[in-house]
């Protein structure tokens, strides 16, 4: 099975050469942790500690009763000294329980095997595992695992994609896990297609990654219902949308779900996190991420404890360079900047990306002279560049008209644009207006 | 560490074109045209070129009120397109006062650069054709056969001083084959006789991305099939030929290949780009076959141009899961 290549698309230089072949090493222990209370899309949660209590790894420290949501657990062993609102990588302040280390690294006593196999569970269990777990959507986005596994019954869901395009430039984290831990990847993806009863599971990983290709193939030829398609390279091809179009030729209808045409989509690393919580029974508390860029003095991957201040993880990749000046959580296409350092990881925190004073440009924004390269890379095939005007001027009928709401934010139309426009910035903005005007 | 981290939003990579950067691509595209221009026409074609691109530089500098007189190239392209338009042995005011309309009626009083509806150089050519007509248009004596350093003067009417553009007349056509369209040495506007040139030149800027298909074959494709369909055959007694003749003679390549696909007066649209090609070839045939004019590029883009706008807006694509309702 070969993917078709989606309309659009860039080709943003890789530089995933830096970090693709080194191991995802643990970092060291934090001293002190920083867990934001939202780290998901979907309700906050409550704290259920107190200042003063101690807590153990693994114990759940947040959790609510809303269903778009994931409980939150401590991610090392110690003492709650403060919960208050917190700098947070989204540029808001969330509230956030901090804690700092007694040094034991203790493991709760809540997390423990649950005694028996994934093929004695009902799916029910698993979904209840994987929810408890507080396990999210790792490739950036954080939307909670359990709710996309729990479609509304009319849904009728045929397939489940894995996501190992890492499509983002620089980032090899979700490489470096479908390397080294293919067998558990595999175990999470078979779990949930326990608890959706699907029997198709794909795994999409992008052809820049032929030793991913590889191990998951050996991995997946030991099952009969899994397959590994390779993809074309082609920026945003992790995009829900492109990757079910290239692998199953399927178009999530416009405003839609993937559930909407049978197909649920979760990333590698939320896969293995899946089978590491059904296993052993421990709940998101680190993951893996890449720290890159060329302002970064040691470029890695490592596993970090969640709520690790992302200034410490610098420094133990020996800091940044003099030429450093912009840091970036996520990758290059659709990370996020950053204003200062004193932010936690998080469970969706993808890479730490360090860009240096070249790699940025200041240019100035021009008239759009109509060349059209935003609309040719556009993998929704809207127009960005009547869209970045409307956004420009605030012009929401407009910008409505012209679909700005189907807008992913990938980024490419900025990309490519030689005006220096800042086309996805001004879509967003008109978006976020079109949105408050819907809801008034 | 740096105390002050740059913030912007997403994405935070770009690739290095710019404006200025495609501006260099259009004037490397357009070299080969100029050069064959020179080869065919002789040396006084050169020192048109540089008259044509000096004066919108300068024209545009002035507007601009800046020193610069590089600025973004684009003022040089228009120059140099229009220049490339004229016949080869015009006065040199006629490159300055056509640069210096192009930049200044075409391009500023819109707006400048990207805000302008109509193609400048062709603006600037059609003031001088509306108001220094017998100069511009063939027949005249700034119509010279091939001069200077022509590769071969078996040109039809080369005993002559003077010769008419190939679409002229029927009987001078007929007397012109199909290589010597091909190369260009024949009779005409300075760019637009040497389709080899201009295919050189427009590889160039297929390669670098800066147009596609759609313009340019919309609008060859077009006159093609109009010049088989409505040509009378009369070239070389076949249709065929006749087609071949339509879209090699005149202005049609230079025209569909680097005036027509000027990204800011054409649809951004794939659809409307090859509707806004298919347009130009119809209005060229119409001028051509039933107009006053003896050729209709310059004003077939001009009214495309015209309609870009309603093009696009009627084109719009359809995009990613778009549901019927």
């Amino acid at each position: 099975m070969k993917a078709k290549a989606f309309k659009g698309g860039v080709h943003p230089e890789g530089h995933k050469e830096v970090t693709q072949r080194l191991s995802i090493v643990g970092s060291k222990l934090p001293e002190r942790v920083v867990i934001p209370m939202q780290q998901h899309i979907g309700a906050p949660c409550e704290p259920l500690v107190e200042v003063g209590d101690e807590v153990k790894v693994g114990q759940k420290i947040g959790d609510t009763e809303a269903f778009v949501s994931a409980p939150i657990h401590a991610s090392i062993s110690g003492k709650v000294t403060a919960i208050e609102p917190y700098n947070h990588p989204t540029g808001a302040k969330v509230k956030s329980v901090i804690i700092e280390a007694d040094g034991n690294d203790e493991w709760s006593q809540e997390v423990k095997p649950p005694g028996k196999s994934v093929e004695e569970m009902e799916p029910k269990e698993i979904l209840n595992i994987i929810r408890e777990a507080g396990i999210v959507g790792m490739g950036g986005a954080a939307f909670p695992a359990h709710v996309k596994l729990s479609p509304p019954p009319e849904k009728m869901i045929d397939t489940l994609i894995l996501n190992g395009a890492e499509c983002e430039p620089h980032l090899t984290a979700d490489h470096r896990t479908m390397i080294e831990d293919p067998e558990g990847v595999v175990f999470g993806l078979k779990a949930m297609m326990k608890v959706l009863g699907v029997e198709n599971g794909i795994i999409g990983i992008e052809e820049n990654k032929p030793d991913a290709i590889k191990t998951m193939q050996e991995m997946a030829e030991k099952e009969s219902n899994i397959i590994v398609v390779p993809l074309p390279t082609m920026y945003p091809q992790g995009a829900e949308k492109m990757l079910i179009e290239a692998i199953n030729g399927r178009q999530v209808p416009s405003g839609g779900l993937p559930m909407d045409v049978g197909v649920v989509n979760q990333n590698v690393g939320t896969s293995r996190a899946i089978a590491q919580a059904i296993r052993e029974g421990k709940p998101l508390i680190e993951r893996p991420l890449t720290v890159t860029g060329a302002g970064i003095n040691t470029p890695a991957n490592l596993m970090v404890r969640v709520g690790t201040i992302v200034e410490e993880i610098i420094e133990q990749c020996n800091g940044m360079r003099d030429d450093a000046c912009k840091v970036i959580i996520g990758g290059p296409m659709m990370g996020m900047a950053q204003p200062e350092l004193d932010i936690p990881a998080l469970k969706g925190t993808s890479g730490i990306l360090v860009l240096t004073e070249s790699e940025i440009s200041y240019s100035e924004i021009n008239s759009c002279i109509r060349c059209a390269k935003c609309v040719d890379v556009c993998p929704i095939n809207l127009i960005p560049s009547f869209l970045g005007r409307a956004g420009e001027k605030g012009q929401v009928e407009v910008a409505e008209e012209y679909h700005a709401l189907d807008c992913i934010e990938c980024g490419c139309c900025t990309y490519v644009c030689p005006a220096s426009r800042p086309l996805t910035q001004w879509i967003k903005i008109i978006k976020a207006e079109i949105m408050a005007q819907k809801k008034q | 560490m740096n105390s002050k981290l740059v913030v912007s939003s997403s994405p935070h990579l770009r690739t290095p074109e710019t404006i200025t950067s495609i501006m260099i691509d259009v004037i490397i595209a357009l070299f080969p045209v100029a050069l064959a221009s020179v080869l065919i026409f002789g040396y006084y074609a050169l020192v048109t070129i540089v008259v044509g691109v000096l004066a919108a530089m300068v024209t545009e500098a002035v507007l601009k009120m800046k020193t610069d007189i590089m600025s973004d190239g684009s003022a040089a392209v228009t120059g140099l397109l229009l220049a490339l338009t004229l016949p080869p042995n015009a006065p040199l005011w006629i490159p300055a006062v056509g640069s210096a309309c192009a930049i200044l009626i075409a391009k500023h009083f819109f707006g400048g650069v990207g805000n302008n509806i109509f193609n400048p150089a062709l603006v600037g050519r059609a003031i001088l054709v509306m108001s220094w007509g017998t100069l511009m248009v063939g027949g005249s004596d700034f119509w010279p056969v091939p001069g200077v350093l022509n590769f071969s003067r078996n040109v039809a009417g080369a005993d002559v001083e003077t010769a008419a553009t190939p679409l002229e007349a029927e009987i001078v056509a007929m007397g012109t084959g199909w290589q010597e369209l091909l190369v260009g040495n024949v009779t005409g506007s300075l760019g637009e006789t040497s389709a080899i040139a201009i295919l050189i030149g427009a590889f160039w800027l297929f390669y670098k991305g800066h147009i596609d298909w759609r313009i340019p074959g919309g609008y060859i494709g077009t006159v093609f099939i109009l010049g088989m369909l409505l040509g009378d055959g009369f070239y070389m007694d076949s249709v065929l030929m006749t087609g071949v003749f339509h879209v090699l003679a005149g202005g049609v390549m230079l025209g569909a290949f680097f005036m027509a696909t000027d990204m800011v007066t054409s649809p951004v649209t794939p659809l409307g780009r090859l509707l806004f090609g298919v347009g130009c070839g119809v209005i060229t045939m119409i001028i051509r076959l039933y107009g006053a004019y003896p050729e209709g590029v310059t004003f077939a883009i001009l009214l495309m141009n015209a309609v870009t706008p309603i093009i696009d807006r009627y084109t719009v694509p359809k995009k990613f899961g778009e549901v019927k309702s």
